[in-house]
């Protein structure tokens, strides 16, 4: 069972505008208001990474932004891992839709966008990074395969890594096959050691057989679809600041489970 | 064989579906008639069908029974690296949306044929394993990630051992998308040569398993890998190959050994005019003129998202004939060239090979495979 230290939280989603607001809600110091989706402030994206890159980049950095702004180390300095179901359903749209034309023109920028660590080039971009990277997927386990990885990366090299983890629901018509309701970015930085603004300590573990994430009851069930949304809970524990055992949703015959600690 | 024999896979583009396409593919003959079924049906698409098919090769099924009673279903992780997945249903989807309502039709399975993931559920169940899985996407580079991502589940104790594997397939996505960059050769690739004009696009299915080498005296050996983001631009290289020169150097240094053990390079060498440059830029400044390098694409063209386990197969099959492959299609080795590009195949003995993969968005990856005895 592999330990690591969450030192930074970055979330952004309807009636999430960020981290202290989920940290609020979460810890059931306020109900759920439901509001549109925040614009994400991607300001750390250089002017032409802002205006070429998809929107599921822009909300990726500014959940990564978060969770770093305050931490005592820069975004330079730390490998990422990308963790999301279903990419940039815009681009994929667009691409889609130009090549059952008769024409098949494609944009040359909406193809580069089409690649799935899109976020993970363009952060790197605007972090002056050269930090190695990953970025992955599991459907519905997306999450715990990220957290799989930046466990295993922490245990590893020791040094920090920012797992971040997103989805965006699809255009139509593709939002009819594959039903993810409400948009979410979650970001955290992890370490091997504590760190100045350590949260808490997770311990995660494959387990056998399945078992599904159960989501906090203050969320609605529009946001649980996102593949994104299964790190609440953990981030539930954080605001509650309890130890507590969570099950996360993972893939076809195993299961995470996260002990995790409080730490102040 | 088809290397020593000198036979590339590589024809004039024949997919009815991209049929105007002046360009070369690799294409793999018979998956029209090759369907996935029974209990898997349901993940049946031309990138499953190409799993399918790799995974059948070799004695691979038998290779991972073998593990799965060693070590326990639960316990075999399973890491697919892919850029497209079955991306080709959506795009056929599209062709057929309803004409009123603009809905895809009722076939389409995004789950299990277009969804990235789609290729790791179909090899993890096939296999009937049940432990960890993930499929990785990192453009090109993808298939060389599943290694180091393998090696740190093994090492954090979340897998006993791991299959490893790359699948892409073609689809209008990458051919019509690298034709908008202008990437594509009108002739069979020719990376590193004088005249190069772009990328032969293939597709493939390669597939590895990885288990601790304790006590074991022969087989291949993952040695060391070394990863870097360019952090340049999302679709050209870090003009001084920075980030490939970062990503090889960590790989020497996580193996412990010097630039002149290393006895051959088995380059990303795509045969766009940028890449190769770059790419014989960082390995001067590492290897100087004395490591012979060459790029396979000749033969295979660019597989993409399975690159990486492509040219790692082709690397273990180096070390365990002593053998360095050469070019194919290359006639004249660009003059502006300071590594030592090997054109003609010849025998050596060799402990360690370097593989090299760089994908979009900037994303190196370097694994350096070794020989044991």
């Amino acid at each position: 069972m592999s330990g690591l230290y969450l030192s930074g939280v970055g979330v952004l989603g309807p009636g999430l505008p960020d981290w202290p607001a989920a940290h609020e809600l979460l810890g059931g110091k306020r109900e759920y208001h439901h509001e549109p989706p925040p614009q994400p402030d991607a300001r750390v994206l250089p002017p032409n990474e802002r205006r070429r890159g998809a929107k599921s980049v822009r909300w990726a950095v500014a959940a990564a932004q978060e969770a770093l702004d305050g931490a005592d180390i820069t975004a330079a300095e730390v490998a990422t891992v990308f963790a999301s179901s279903s990419g940039d359903g815009e681009t994929l749209h667009q691409l889609c839709e130009a090549l059952a034309g008769p024409a098949r023109e494609v944009s040359p920028t909406r193809f580069h966008n089409s690649v799935h660590n899109a976020p993970a080039g363009y952060w790197s971009i605007a972090a002056g990074s050269q930090q190695p990277s990953v970025t992955l997927c599991a459907y519905d386990g997306s999450f715990a395969a990220g957290l799989i990885e930046a466990a295993a990366q922490v245990h590893a090299y020791g040094a920090p890594v920012l797992l971040v983890t997103y989805d965006l629901p699809y255009p139509e018509p593709l939002a009819r096959v594959r039903k993810i309701r409400e948009p979410l970015a979650v970001a955290l930085l992890f370490s091997r050691e504590p760190r100045a603004g350590t949260l808490g300590l997770w311990r995660v573990a494959v387990c056998e057989g399945a078992s599904a994430t159960r989501f906090p009851e203050s969320l609605p069930p529009g946001l649980c679809t996102n593949p994104a949304a299964h790190a609440l809970p953990l981030l539930a524990t954080v605001a509650r600041n309890v130890s507590e055992t969570v099950a996360i949703t993972y893939v076809n015959g195993c299961h995470l489970r996260v002990e995790t600690q409080p730490w102040s | 064989m088809a290397l020593r024999e000198r036979r590339g896979a590589l024809r004039c583009n024949d997919l009815e579906s991209a049929a105007g396409l002046d360009t070369w593919i690799g294409r793999v003959d018979g998956l029209e008639n090759e369907p996935v079924t029974e209990r898997l049906a349901e993940f049946d698409c031309r990138n499953n069908r190409l799993a399918q098919l790799g995974l059948r090769q070799d004695g691979f099924e038998q290779a991972v029974a073998r593990a799965r009673r060693q070590y326990g279903a639960h316990r075999i992780a399973v890491l697919i690296g892919t850029s497209t997945s079955g991306v080709r249903e959506c795009e056929r989807a599209y062709c057929e949306r309803d004409a009123q309502s603009g809905a895809l039709p009722g076939w389409f399975d995004e789950r299990h044929t277009h969804n990235l993931y789609s290729v790791a559920d179909f090899v993890q169940r096939y296999l009937e394993l049940h432990g960890a899985a993930v499929a990785i996407s990192t453009a090109c580079s993808s298939s060389a990630k599943v290694f180091t991502s393998a090696h740190r589940l093994i090492e954090a104790g979340f897998a006993d051992a791991a299959v490893v594997g790359g699948v892409d397939s073609l689809c209008l996505t990458t051919l019509y998308g690298f034709a908008s960059l202008e990437l594509l050769s009108r002739e069979p690739c020719r990376p590193c040569d004088a005249h190069r004009d772009g990328i032969s696009i293939g597709e493939a299915a390669g597939f590895a398993l990885l288990e601790r080498a304790d006590g074991a005296e022969s087989g291949t050996t993952l040695a060391g890998y070394g990863e870097s983001s360019d952090a340049y631009h999302m679709s050209s290289p870090h003009p001084a190959g920075e980030g490939a020169y970062r990503a090889m150097r960590d790989a020497l240094d996580r193996a412990e050994i010097t630039a002149a053990d290393v006895g051959y390079v088995n380059m990303h060498g795509t045969g766009t005019h940028a890449n190769d440059r770059v790419e014989d830029e960082a390995l001067h400044r590492i290897f100087g003129h004395s490591v012979p390098c060459s790029s396979t694409k000749g033969w295979t063209g660019h597989t993409l998202g399975a690159a990486g386990i492509l040219e790692a197969v082709i690397a273990a099959q180096c070390l365990a004939h002593g053998y360095v492959p050469g070019s194919l299609n290359v006639r004249e080795i660009d003059p502006a060239f300071k590594s030592r590009i090997a054109l003609e195949p010849v025998a050596r003995d060799l402990r360690y090979v370097l593989s090299n993969s760089f994908g979009f968005g900037g994303n190196n990856c370097s694994l350096l495979f070794g020989r044991l005895a």
